[in-house]
């Protein structure tokens, strides 16, 4: 074999130079098959070339290259600080992939193989919700990021920065005939564009240095969001031209914006002044540190908070949540402050799903309103996320968490001994109205405690009657379990509660509470899913991923063997109809059940390498198994338990 | 509001109703749908309100069962008989009272 010349040469160079000096070679392949006995064509892939594979290739044929652009690529992304890269290999980022587990010896980031890129991006959304920074996602052109796109939409909407670099070839001279030019886009990141905070497509590695900086702390500054990136083929393949200089931008510490100081003051003098405010809270809290300080203004003020779940934003068990009570305080409210709210409207307002649909605005005529969140600083007009538009009477367009501190100093100054002596008297009363809540909703747990299918208060109660003695982390509730879990366990600490969906598209669950439970891992937490049925089928594949990867989490399957929310709605219709819903033989109506025949969920977990049970159906059996799937997950295995569950 | 001072209305104008047969409620409370959103045993939930044990009497439940403008639609006699209206509440009857719950360990932490 001839010794393979390290020449710096571009494809273009190559093909170029190939064109000109290597005809022979491009000529004996061709010749080669010509000798091939005529045989009808059945399978497309080119069959071997013997005479090619085995001659010694012109001189001036490149067959290596040194270091590509890809390898720079990496260092960029090695620069941004990733621990993990979630993707379903392609050949688009094949540069990248190969620079990736060779070049960077599969470290920071380390390859996450996912079976879909909806798994990839979902990964990455509950990921940051325990990690506070993002995942990188690597997804093919075109089809891959078609596939990505529900799960960036669900971020965008949960207001989550994922990092996502797609492969994408632009000279058409360059990309292989067929397949190629099927996942080629003339602007790749365009489907995406209404539901990413940025994109860009580099033209040059030192394009690719900037931009893939600039995207991250795009991402990364409130309102965070999801970014792209485009990697072009060419330059990750092409080797680096000798004595190109290159540099990698510094990434810079992101201080997110803070609300005017006059707007501040003004929210703190109206809240302090009030005799009935309201703090709403809901995707306010980033951190734990974020969750703190809400319950500081809320003791300062001692006000009821409503916490509306997207977030851990105040504790469940603290006597000010009054979030059972949302409506009949916002109703009696003379202030209400809104903190990151998406749809406060809905706060603010009924709204009746009826033949005819009508609303009523519920706040008191003179009653002052205010919001103070990031939404207002980055908006898109497409997709109808923003919710319908509220009216307030002041808007202070910053990040809630960053501005809480000064808010609270400028409360503080505000309040004197008159001031305590009534709050106190309203702090009372909100945490004897939270203790009587507490009561009457352990009662209504009761109700069907023993039934089966089981209960959803049981499936929840047991459940965290399995790992109350962990330092456990809900990482998703997919499906709907009566709001159980916010209402029953003592949600503490940020990261017992991370949310929903944002976007409400089916098929978060899973693959988010896995992302979830990585960053759990690596911090020694015990991670809790509850699974809904529907949605565990959108991506099943997860469960593979979590094996392959090690990633332990304690599955419970709230698999009330329906979606659940349609069989509803299409009662409702067919009610308001006056026509009897068609069951064809299943219990709820034609296209709203999963059942004849049941999913058995614990032999498709088994399959992927997850230890599982099932189908659990007596309620008297679901604590031991719970107790047994514990242990299991202890020992860094992922579990799962297929409960047969009631509807809601 | 409204609807109960119907149903009072009504159950002091039509005390006779009819008794049901809960075995045949039970299939009906499935067939109707009404465990959608209140659970296979009446228990609730976030879509519908536990409807036993105790339901209302016969005479409000048939009142809010049949024009119901709130969260529950409406369920007019076209789609649900007076006959399977009372089984239905006979078996909601027939559901036994919910343990304490200061007797179950697992709601007291």
């Amino acid at each position: 074999m001839s010794k393979q010349k390290d020449v710096k040469v571009g494809r273009r160079g190559f093909l170029k130079g190939a064109g000109l000096a290597g005809a022979a070679a491009l000529a004996a392949p061709l010749k080669a098959a010509a000798q091939t006995p005529a045989v009808p064509a059945r399978n497309p892939v080119p069959l071997p070339n013997k005479a090619a594979e085995t001659q010694v290739p012109p001189a001036l044929e490149v067959l290596t290259e040194g270091k590509s652009g890809s390898d720079f690529m990496i260092d960029c992304i090695k620069s941004l600080g990733f621990e993990y890269m979630a993707a379903n290999p392609a050949s688009s980022f094949r540069g990248l992939h190969e620079s990736l587990i060779n070049y960077g010896k599969n470290t920071s980031p380390e390859f996450l193989t996912c079976s879909h890129e909806e798994i990839s991006v979902a990964m990455g959304h509950g990921y940051y919700k325990i990690e506070g920074k993002p995942l990188c996602v690597f997804a093919h052109g075109t089809v891959g990021l078609h596939h990505a796109t529900m799960a960036l939409y669900n971020a965008w909407c949960d207001r989550v920065p994922v990092y996502v670099v797609i492969g994408n070839t632009m000279d058409a001279q360059m990309r292989r005939p067929g397949i190629e030019w099927n996942h080629t886009a003339q602007d790749a990141a365009a489907i995406v564009r209404d539901y990413t905070k940025w994109d860009d497509y580099p033209a040059s590695l030192q394009h690719f240095a900037e931009s893939s900086v600039r995207a991250y702390k795009i991402a990364m500054t409130p309102p965070t969001a999801p970014v792209l990136i485009v990697a072009d083929g060419s330059l990750q393949e092409d080797p680096i031209p000798e004595g190109l200089k290159l540099r990698i931008p510094k990434l810079p510490q992101v201080a997110a914006p803070q609300g005017d100081s006059g707007a501040v003051a003004e929210t703190a003098k109206l809240l302090v002044n009030a005799e009935n405010p309201v703090l709403i809270a809901d995707r306010y809290a980033r951190t734990q540190s974020g969750a703190n300080r809400l319950v500081e203004l809320a003791e300062i003020l001692q006000c009821p908070v409503i916490d509306t779940s997207s977030r851990l934003n105040l504790p469940s068990r603290h006597p000010l949540n009054q979030s059972g009570r949302a409506r009949a305080h916002v109703s009696r409210a003379d202030v209400i402050l809104g903190l990151e709210m998406t749809d406060y409207w809905n706060s603010l307002n009924t709204f009746r799903d009826q033949v005819h649909r009508t609303s009523e605005r519920i706040v008191r005529d003179n009653a002052k309103t205010i919001h103070l969140g990031s939404g207002d600083l980055y908006i898109k007009s497409n997709y109808q996320d923003f919710q319908r538009f509220t009216e307030v009477d002041l808007a202070i367009a910053a990040d809630g968490e960053t501005t809480m501190p000064a808010l609270i100093e400028a409360v503080k100054k505000l309040v004197d001994a008159g001031n305590k002596s009534k709050y106190e008297a309203r702090g009372k009363k909100l945490a004897a109205d939270h203790m009587a809540d507490l009561q009457r909703t352990r009662l209504d747990a009761t109700h069907g405690w023993d039934a089966s299918p089981i209960s959803t208060a049981r499936l929840c109660m047991e459940t965290f009657g399995a790992v109350k003695g962990l330092d456990w982390s809900i990482v998703s509730q997919s499906g709907n379990v009566s709001n159980w879990l916010n209402r029953l366990w003592p949600l503490e600490q940020h990261h017992h509660w991370l949310g929903r969906s944002g976007g409400y598209g089916v098929g978060y669950g899973a693959p988010a509470s896995v992302g979830a439970s990585l960053a759990n891992r690596d911090l020694g937490r015990f991670s809790v899913n509850i699974q809904s049925d529907g949605d565990l089928m959108y991506a099943p594949g997860v469960l593979w991923t979590a094996a392959k990867h090690k990633i332990p989490q304690l599955a419970v399957m709230h698999n009330n063997r329906a979606y659940h929310q349609e069989v509803m709605h299409v009662q409702r219709l067919s009610n308001f109809r006056n026509r009897v819903a068609n069951l064809s033989g299943d219990m709820g109506p034609v296209g709203t059940m999963i059942q004849n025949p049941d999913i058995e969920y614990h032999k498709l977990a088994e399959s992927m390498g997850w230890w599982a049970k099932g189908p659990i159906k007596d309620p008297a059996q679901l604590g031991p198994a719970l107790r047994e799937a514990v242990k299991v997950v202890q020992s860094g295995q992922p579990a799962l338990l297929n409960v047969w569950t009631q509807p809601r | 509001m409204r609807y109960l001072l119907i149903a009072a209305a009504l159950a002091l104008s039509n005390p006779a109703a009819a008794a049901g047969n809960a075995e045949k409620g039970k299939t009906a409370f499935l067939q109707h749908g009404c465990w959608q959103c209140h659970g296979t045993v009446g228990q609730g939930g976030a879509a519908g309100k536990a409807l036993a044990p105790k339901p209302m009497p016969l005479e409000a439940f048939s009142v809010f069962v049949r024009h119901s403008n709130g969260p529950m639609p409406p369920y007019q006699k076209a789609i649900l008989s007076d006959a399977d209206l009372a089984d239905i509440h006979a078996y909601l009857q027939s559901i036994p009272a919910a343990k304490d719950y200061k007797s179950i360990p697992l709601l007291n932490q």
